[in-house]
């Protein structure tokens, strides 16, 4: 263990291994992100996440339908 | 207060929303301005008067800090915030705290401002702020993060919106940055003079790390965090993939750390680390046009909204900008390219084509479609946004452009010899070349600053009509109760 840790101490290897870690993690996350249907509609769906907040808004305004109706009155 | 307004305010916290956004375009405007004098300074030397506190050594900073800490830090405060509640559908954690952080990022940048032209700076480049300040931007930080981190604890949706990503990593990437480039050693307690923990080309290696990642993180993730939700909103229809921006996520967070050190080629650092910074550069071409191509396309079938929306124009525009930047980028951190490029105004006018091209014009079209949301009125003037939209865009192109000429033929001219093997110009001949295009860049300049001017007015009679508005249904509403 400690002849392990002292082997990656080393610049030398440590570069390397770091190097692997991040290209393998970010090989992953483009695996992950775009194989299977199910996933690719799962995580297409969360595009709409931005206008989940509009039932409460009304045209160009932020508006609220209450406060709208007393304006025209 | 109106109902409309109660209404907003029950359900989010607008009220510091609006107090950054407003202080956004105070400071863009002095900033601007301040970089406009500073320009005329460069082409004509006499306005330096003298004056010690306005000389160009002292008004850069100010001008730097006022439009990146100033209008751009508080812009990013602003809309992270409005963002954060949208996306949640979630109050903001705690008035007090984002009040807190609020009235503690002015303080810091009033005082940075003052403290620059009295003379006191750490002379790095970004981060001239003198230790006390820099606790204090520490200090409100951790306060920033604390209220965005509960603030996505309470939301009501079960994923985190992609923006909310860019905007953490904003946070987390500029708190490691700040520290790190900033630890130094004070003279005295009551002295502001302090000196870096770092010497030699360490020093010049961790201000460059941090100085590049400033334009990674805080210029470019947070700006994109802006990107993913005011882009969408303002054409009505959703992100073209939200995969590609979670690729394009991931992929500038694993490439951008290791960049900085394009800024020391040809230096004492060691070759392979430029090399490595370079080659990591060449890389990052790859999600930043991703980024582009995803926001630009999220407007595929609905182009027609160009010819009728202003505000759509500047959206665009800002991402056109982003992929030119982000090319120009790549290529002058090529040890070739950067040979020519490094010591001239080429370096200048590329960080004003991502400064005002992509970050001023992104921040423009957001504040345009989120402040009357705020004040629930509309726009004063839909034309004068236009009027802006021209302004900002001719004074980009002027500028980019008269940076363009200077840079390459200083380049040039630095680096011809004759037959002999001498210097073909001497010094004062490269710097009375570039006398004419210091002369377009602050016309370029000026015409930018008008923009922001006509923005502010516009801004300023859209808040004086949504003030109205409100005022006129709270007396209907009063009405109303006193009849029932």
């Amino acid at each position: 263990m400690t002849e392990a840790l002292q082997w990656l101490g080393r610049l030398e290897n440590s570069k390397i291994v770091a190097l692997l870690l991040f290209f393998v993690t970010f090989c992953g996350i483009l695996f992950y992100v775009f194989t299977g249907k199910q996933r690719k509609d799962r995580l297409e769906s969360y595009k709409y996440i931005p206008f989940a907040d509009e039932e409460k808004s009304h045209g160009d305004s932020s508006r609220t339908d209450e406060t709208r109706k007393v304006d025209e009155q | 207060m109106a109902q409309a307004a109660v209404t907003g305010t029950e359900q989010y916290n607008y009220a510091v929303i609006r107090k950054f956004a407003v202080m956004a375009l105070v400071w863009g405007v002095l900033g601007m301005s301040a970089g406009l004098y500073a320009a005329l300074e460069l082409a004509y030397p006499l306005l330096n008067m003298g004056i010690a506190e306005i000389t160009f050594g002292r008004l850069r900073p100010v001008h730097t800090t006022l439009v990146i800490f100033g209008f751009g830090g508080s812009a990013l405060f602003a809309t992270s915030y409005y963002v954060v509640q949208r996306t949640c559908q979630a109050r903001l954690y705690s008035d007090m705290l984002a009040t807190f952080t609020f009235w503690g990022w002015q303080v810091a940048v009033a005082l940075g401002v003052v403290s620059y032209m009295l003379g006191y700076t750490q002379s790095k480049e970004y981060a001239e702020f003198e230790w006390p300040i820099d606790l204090l931007i520490t200090v409100v930080w951790v306060a920033y993060f604390w209220v965005y981190v509960q603030t996505l604890k309470r939301r009501s949706q079960p994923h985190i919106y992609v923006a909310n990503w860019f905007y953490m990593s904003f946070i987390l990437a500029t708190a490691i940055l700040h520290i790190f480039n900033n630890i130094s050693v004070p003279v005295g307690l009551f002295t502001l003079k302090s000196y870096s923990m770092y010497s030699g080309v360490q020093d010049a290696m961790t201000q460059w790390w941090y100085g590049h990642n400033a334009v990674g993180f805080f210029l470019t993730a947070a700006f994109l965090g802006m990107m993913y939700y005011f882009v969408p909103k303002q054409a009505g229809r959703p992100v073209y993939s939200y995969r590609l921006s979670i690729v394009h996520f991931w992929a500038l967070a694993f490439l951008y750390m290791w960049v900085g050190a394009h800024h020391l080629h040809w230096t004492a650092l060691p070759d392979w680390t430029s090399t490595l910074a370079a080659t990591f550069s060449i890389m990052l071409l790859l999600p930043s046009w991703g980024g582009m191509i995803n926001g630009i396309m999220t407007l595929s079938g609905a182009w027609n909204k160009l010819r009728t929306d202003p505000i759509m124009l500047f959206m665009i525009t800002s991402l056109s900008f982003y992929g030119m930047s982000t090319f120009e980028g790549p290529l002058m951190s090529l040890k070739s390219v950067n040979a020519l490029s490094h010591y001239t105004d080429w370096t200048i006018g590329h960080v004003h084509s991502g400064a005002l091209g992509w970050v001023a014009m992104i921040s423009f079209g957001s504040f345009y479609h989120m402040i009357p949301r705020l004040y629930d009125t509309k726009l004063y003037s839909q034309r004068l946004v236009y009027v802006h939209f021209f302004l900002a865009t001719i004074g980009i192109v002027l500028y980019i452009t008269a940076m363009w000429v200077a840079g390459i033929g200083q380049g040039l001219l630095l680096r011809a010899f004759d037959d002999f093997g001498s210097l073909a110009y001497t010094f004062i001949e490269t710097v009375s070349f570039l006398h004419k295009p210091y002369v377009v860049r602050a016309l370029g300049g000026a015409f930018f600053v008008s923009g922001i001017l006509v923005m502010a007015y516009n801004v300023a009679m859209t808040i004086r009509l949504g003030k109205r508005e409100a005022a006129v249904i709270e007396a209907k509403l009063a009405a109303k109760l006193a009849r029932a």
